[in-house]
């Protein structure tokens, strides 16, 4: 029944949140990509009353740029590491806390501390004990008074300390750091929905696999993995679409420098290139890489879709 | 064909199964064990270092081997921290964002899932599916326009620009609505043929039945408050306004020289003290929260 | 392969955190299911004739007895090792697999010298298809098959690895009313042509009686009576296995024994000869009443339900257990509707008497002179 008293109450209701949707959502969709298609758009110089053309130079100016393609090959390198990885030891670590009654609870709930924590706060944590120096900002005569914990670790094992984030450190020392971390971020909601999704299988089919004889490596990948394949799913995809936005973590790790301290924006994701031009007043810049990220995400996310048609059963 | 069936096993074989069976059993478990709680460790061992790390003295913290167990606890860390990040200002700071924006946006969440759930109007189905395409595009994309929307209207520096941007999010109207769409209509007609205006059957039927669900939001939202960096950092980093992660970052870059890292330590558990206790008693809400959703607040 | 089930008893610990109580599922059940067999285990929901199922195949151990396959004790033994075939009340096909890899499956499973080599294992899954007429349907996913036919695939899945014994949990409770009866002689010629000792639980008496070689009747836990279906039926060792086979249920009448004649009420219903005085619990078939204007059991007529070719007459009697009484008649004689009394003869062998306290049977020579 529709009848236009409640039509106008429920457009009542609805005011608070369109209106907000509207300025603060809808409007930057269209101003952003605006903004993009105008070339080299200033929101300084437009509020000096420059005018600008419309084109594609944007979009071609940020491709081009150096600092663009470095920020794009460290946002798909942590995605391509951290995403398999995170998942496999979440798969793991569900699959051990299934099989286990005491101690399972509790073990779950240590598992999922991560996810409660701040990023920054604990990224200084990290990169406390992955050995830094100084301040951030240290120089190279700095002496090297704390060694850190995990090279301690290392050392004890035999092996030789590395230069993880300080002052002359390698980049592939800096992209391990953050990968662990990454990972060790991303473990607790994968746990939480594999978990669920392992409780949520019927036990008859492992009864059934019982009494068909099936090795324990068997039920793990002709049954457990097959049935729990849409929840690997949404792992993947949403692991995807959070791991290209990554940005907060860097910044945990290394501060605003985005790098050690010889090498400053070394790091820096795809995220933190629009934010730079957003800062830099380049609205125009930051709007057109903000549309190829999301392209870029797009795309991402399509092709999971139809690989896990293929390989999903709901 | 039973004639074919597979071979009896005698009796020495079943026995020999018996007990291979029952070792297997027993190692499978000693190692998933193991395997759980190696990774168990690991996970805590951020946790660890931070604590016993934020008690030592600056000495001890830099000594080349480093100790497990501080030697001397020096409680006056989290008093230091505590002054030099000006963690109470901060810690003002945000409970005031956090608190202010989370009622406001439970009003408007409870209104607008209302809506959706049991009124009629025309182009429903539409609106919402608008508002769920909303929701696949990445939040960086409204960022740079609404920094200039707010520069114009010149909320930089204030506590406005910190909670108003936020507070529509259409994903708890999607679980608040799915929430609303599960309690039975009959009782909505029932309310009505007693005469009920609908904010009173709200306000006394729908939001008690959906408490978890809000708690679940209320929680979300706050620690979506603590942890809240790019956005602050950007429009309202001022002394007055500045929200406790960017408080914790910026206290502990500017200085340069040697940084005293037990105190850094220090303030790094102050400011995940007050998630940690959430989380040790509103475990329950946060996790059900999180298992729907897959975003941090 | 016959299976020994020596004293099987399973005690489950009470769902109740706070009362110290147990649940004794299965008490003390022995019996011998000989080689070839069908054998059905029949009783009430909850009297443990799916637990005593579960502990023939090993997913539940139980808390004393032990099982034998043959002569070799598997009672430690787990259900890997069994050599079972199991049918799941709701077949438990894994639903990521076509029927095909279904029934391949355990078979894939086979290790060392058991191990099959491809083409032998195709070849025995196609011969199980066959068996239970599902070769049709092999490149379908379960979730794409009718409930019988999902049935099917399930028995041919517990086939296919040629199992000693043969197990089924409820097989026809999710068919409908038609699917069944054809379901039901489907598994007793499976059963027949297979030849594989088979055991499955049921509820429902009808269907136990109609395919089993032998049946079991359970109640909370205790075995009532063990027999061949149609010997349980005519001579029930108590009350309840007597109410429990049947349709229409026995009718039952409060009487007692006196001087060698049995009374129902103020009728002396039939002679007893030999039976000590005492109060007795008079249990009569719906085929057991004979029409007969002189006949001792006097009931008043309620209504008469014309079956075509039986009819059954409810009526009344003050010593009955139950509100009605119904007889089942060949309808051939004819009866007078408006008639308010309906007297009864009794045929001795459907007659059954019990004793009132503890049900058990009271048999005694039966005249046959009917």
């Amino acid at each position: 029944m529709v009848d236009s008293k409640q039509q106008w109450k429920a457009w009542v209701y609805l005011a608070p949140a369109l209106v907000l949707l509207l300025v603060f959502t809808v409007w930057p969709i269209i101003n952003t990509v605006r903004m993009a298609f105008l070339e080299n758009y200033s929101g300084l110089k437009a509020a000096g009353g420059e005018t600008f053309a419309f084109g594609l130079g944007n979009f071609t100016k940020v491709i081009e740029y150096r600092r663009f393609l470095n920020c794009l090959k460290n946002t798909v390198l942590l995605c391509v590491w951290t995403v398999p990885i995170s998942t496999v030891l979440a798969l793991l670590i569900a699959v051990a806390l299934n099989a286990i009654k005491p101690l399972q609870k509790a073990l779950q709930t240590i598992f999922f501390l991560p996810y409660v924590t701040n990023s920054i706060a604990i990224g200084m944590v990290f990169a406390a004990m992955f050995n830094i120096v100084g301040s951030f900002y240290g120089t190279p005569n700095e002496i090297i008074v704390t060694a850190g914990i995990v090279n301690n670790v290392i050392e004890f094992f035999g092996g030789e300390h590395v230069n993880w984030i300080n002052y002359g450190s390698s980049y592939v020392a800096n992209m391990t750091v953050m990968i662990v971390y990454i990972v060790w971020n991303e473990l607790p909601f994968k746990i939480l929905v594999l978990l669920g999704g392992l409780q949520s299988i019927n036990r008859q089919y492992y009864d059934a696999a019982k009494v068909d004889g099936t090795s324990r490596r068997r039920v793990l990948t002709r049954i457990t993995v097959p049935l729990l394949s849409p929840m690997l799913a949404y792992v993947v995809i949403t692991g995807f679409i959070g791991g290209f936005k990554e940005y907060t973590s860097i910044v945990g790790i290394f501060g605003e420098n985005m790098g050690p301290p010889d090498e400053a924006g070394r790091l820096n994701t795809m995220v933190g290139f629009i934010y730079d031009a957003l800062s830099t007043n380049s609205q125009g810049r930051a709007s057109a890489a903000a549309l190829i990220l999301f392209a870029i995400i797009l795309v991402v996310t399509l092709v999971n879709l139809s690989v896990s048609k293929k390989r999903v059963h709901y | 064909m039973s004639k074919d069936a597979i071979a009896t096993m005698h009796a020495k074989d079943m026995r020999r199964e018996n007990v291979r069976a029952k070792v297997g059993r027993t190692l499978y478990m000693v190692m998933v064990y193991a395997f759980l709680l190696v990774m168990a460790a690991i996970v805590l061992f951020p946790f660890y270092w931070m604590l016993i790390s934020s008690v030592k003295t600056l000495e001890e913290y830099r000594m080349s081997v480093p100790t497990f167990w501080p030697r001397t606890i020096m409680l006056s860390n989290y008093v230091t921290a505590f002054t030099t990040a000006n963690l109470g200002r901060l810690f003002l700071n945000t409970m005031y964002v956090g608190v202010v924006s989370t009622i406001l946006s439970l009003v408007i969440t409870v209104l607008t899932a209302f809506a959706f759930a049991r009124l009629e109007f025309k182009g429903k189905e539409l609106l919402f599916a608008a508002l769920l395409a909303t929701m696949m595009i990445p939040g960086e994309l409204f960022t740079i326009t609404n920094f200039s929307t707010v520069t114009t209207l010149g909320w930089r520096n204030t506590y406005t620009v910190l909670i108003v941007p936020f507070l529509v999010s259409v994903f708890y109207i999607y679980l608040l609505r799915q929430n609303f769409l599960q309690i039975p209509n009959e009782l909505y007609l029932a309310a009505k043929v007693d005469g009920t205006s609908d904010l009173k059957y709200l306000w006394k039927v729908m939001i008690p039945l959906s408490l978890p669900t809000l708690i679940s939001i209320t929680i979300l939202k706050m620690m979506g408050a603590w942890n809240s960096y790019i956005w602050p950092r950007l429009v309202a980093n001022d002394d007055a306004h500045r929200m406790i992660t960017n408080g914790l970052r910026n206290a502990f870059t500017e200085t340069t020289g040697d940084v005293n890292y037990p105190v850094q330590m220090a303030a790094v558990a102050l400011v995940s003290a007050p998630l940690f206790l959430v989380f040790v008693f509103l475990r329950k809400y946060i996790m059900s929260g999180v298992s729907r959703s897959g975003i941090k607040g | 392969m016959k299976v020994v089930l020596q004293n099987l008893t399973k005690i489950f610990p009470s769902r109740n955190k706070k009362s110290h109580e147990t649940v004794v599922a299965v008490s003390d059940f022995s019996f011998t299911i000989p080689d070839g067999k069908l054998i059905g285990l029949l009783g009430p929901s909850g009297c443990g004739k799916s637990t005593t199922l579960y502990m023939i195949s090993g997913l539940q151990k139980p808390t004393s007895g032990r099982i034998f396959f043959g002569d070799d004790d598997v009672t430690e033994l787990s259900t890997e090792n069994r050599g079972i075939g199991l049918v799941f009340q709701n077949y438990a096909l894994y639903p990521h697999m076509t029927v095909k890899q279904n029934i391949l499956f355990p078979l894939q499973n086979l290790k060392g010298k058991d191990k099959m080599s491809k083409e032998a294992m195709l070849d025995r899954a196609q011969h199980a298809a066959e068996l239970v007429q599902i070769e049709s349907l092999m490149d379908r996913k379960p979730n794409e098959l009718s409930g019988g036919q999902q049935q099917r695939v399930a028995i041919a899945r517990a086939l296919v690895k040629m199992p000693r014994v043969l197990l089924l949990d409820e097989p026809l409770s999710n068919l409908d009313a038609r699917l069944r009866l054809q379901t039901r002689e489907e598994i007793r010629r499976i059963q027949t042509e297979t030849g594989i000792t088979t055991v499955f639980v049921t509820h429902d008496q009808e269907e136990a009686m109609s395919i089993s070689d032998m049946i079991v009747v359970m109640r909370e836990g205790v075995v009532q009576q063990i027999g061949a279906p149609q010997e349980v039926y005519d001579d029930p060792d108590n009350l309840f296995v007597a109410k429990f086979l049947g349709t229409p249920p026995i009718n039952a009448f409060s009487g007692k024994v006196e001087g060698g004649r049995v009374f129902i009420g103020p009728d002396a219903a039939l002679d007893a000869p030999g039976v000590p005085d005492q109060d007795v619990v008079v249990g009569i078939r719906p085929e057991g009443f004979v029409l007969d204007g002189n006949g001792p059991l006097k009931c008043r007529l309620s209504n008469v339900e014309v079956m075509g070719r039986d009819v059954s007459i409810v009526s009344t009697h003050e010593a009955s257990l139950n509100p009605t009484i119904r007889s089942i008649i060949n309808a051939d004689r004819r009866l007078d509707i408006a008639q308010e009394v309906v007297r009864y003869a009794l045929k001795p062998h459907k007659v059954f008497l019990f004793q009132k306290e503890t049900e058990r049977r009271i048999r005694f020579e039966v005249k046959t002179d009917g």
